[in-house]
């Protein structure tokens, strides 16, 4: 369980883009998590919270995209979605493949009300 | 609304001092394995084993890392190795910025290889780079042949996947094929190895490994 420490890094990463004058104005942080990031969404969401309640960010809310898990054969060309990630071809059985998401853990964009 | 793209890892932070971190161990010639497993796997076992076997030949470093206590740092110290214990005060993983504050406490000119052992958790370390040259999971056939499904980041993220208690298989429900079934099923890549750090028994072909690698 290590969301806390994720959702302050976050909102370092959400101060370092923003000037102090658009801080209070982030309504929305959207956050791109992908389906093996090792991340619970919801205790991501609880912990940016918990964490923003009463500061300057006090009135933005965290919304999670989810990106699932897509892995590329390089020999049969196929493209697939395990519930469980796996590096092993699950219709040819080559190891031969490519993880094209699934593991991401981003802060994508902010959304700040205008005046 | 306006939107600003930010498009930035959460983990970026990490992975620059991890980089950092990288890049000391390239200049001092220090081969960095950092060792993952459930608490109880046998992570400390296998330290000293590695200590043991590679005694007076390469120089070993060790850092530990725990929520709570130096147990293992004495348990090491023991082997008259250097060995910073890091203690996370309930924090379920190492973070290179914690590795890279005990590195000013060792000597890299002086160490071949450092082992990192992490703090006991197959889910967290799995996503925090500290700088390793390769992570190493541990698993021991006393936690069931399932663990590489259940736990799958953990297994992509490693090189390596050392058994631990080979020697308890007579009495425990594991089925050892299966579990490395299932763990090459999640990373076909794995380097596997079956050893026991209570008889011996497939140490020296794990340590002579690591020594290729170094």
């Amino acid at each position: 369980m290590h969301e806390l420490s994720l959702a302050q890094n976050i909102i370092e990463t959400v101060k370092q883009n923003v000037t102090a004058d658009e801080l209070t104005k982030v309504r929305e942080v959207i956050v791109e998590v992908g389906a093996f990031s090792g991340v619970v969404a919801d205790s991501l969401k609880f912990s940016f919270e918990a964490i923003t309640s009463g500061t300057e960010l006090n009135d933005a809310v965290m919304t999670i995209v989810d990106i699932p898990f897509c892995l590329k054969c390089n020999d049969c060309g196929n493209e697939t979605s395990t519930e469980i990630p796996m590096l092993l071809c699950s219709i040819c059985g080559s190891s031969n493949t490519q993880i094209l998401s699934g593991d991401e853990l981003r802060v994508k964009e902010l959304k700040i009300a205008e005046e | 609304m306006e939107i600003i793209k930010i498009e930035r890892k959460v983990l970026a932070k990490n992975d620059a001092i991890a980089s950092e971190i990288r890049g000391k161990f390239e200049e001092n010639g220090v081969f960095a394995i950092n060792m993952v497993s459930s608490p109880g796997s046998g992570k400390t076992s296998l330290v000293e084993k590695i200590i043991e076997y590679f005694s007076g030949r390469v120089n070993i470093s060790v850092i530990e890392g725990d929520v709570q206590t130096d147990l293992d740092a004495q348990r090491v110290s023991a082997y008259n190795v250097p060995v910073v214990q890091i203690i996370t005060n309930g924090g379920c993983h190492l973070e290179a910025n914690l590795v890279n504050d005990s590195l000013k406490n060792l000597d890299l000119v002086q160490t071949d290889l450092l082992i990192i052992e992490n703090v006991g958790n197959l889910v967290c370390p799995a996503g925090y780079d500290l700088g390793e040259d390769m992570k190493v999971v541990v698993i021991s056939v006393t936690e069931g042949d399932d663990k590489p499904l259940k736990y799958p980041k953990m297994f992509i993220n490693s090189k390596v996947l050392v058994i631990n208690k080979i020697d308890l298989l007579p009495y425990v429900n594991c089925n050892i094929e299966q579990l490395k079934q299932n763990a090459l099923k999640i990373n076909p890549a794995l380097q596997v190895f079956e050893v026991s750090c209570t008889s011996g028994e497939g140490v020296g072909k794990f340590c002579d490994f690591l020594e290729s690698s170094i």
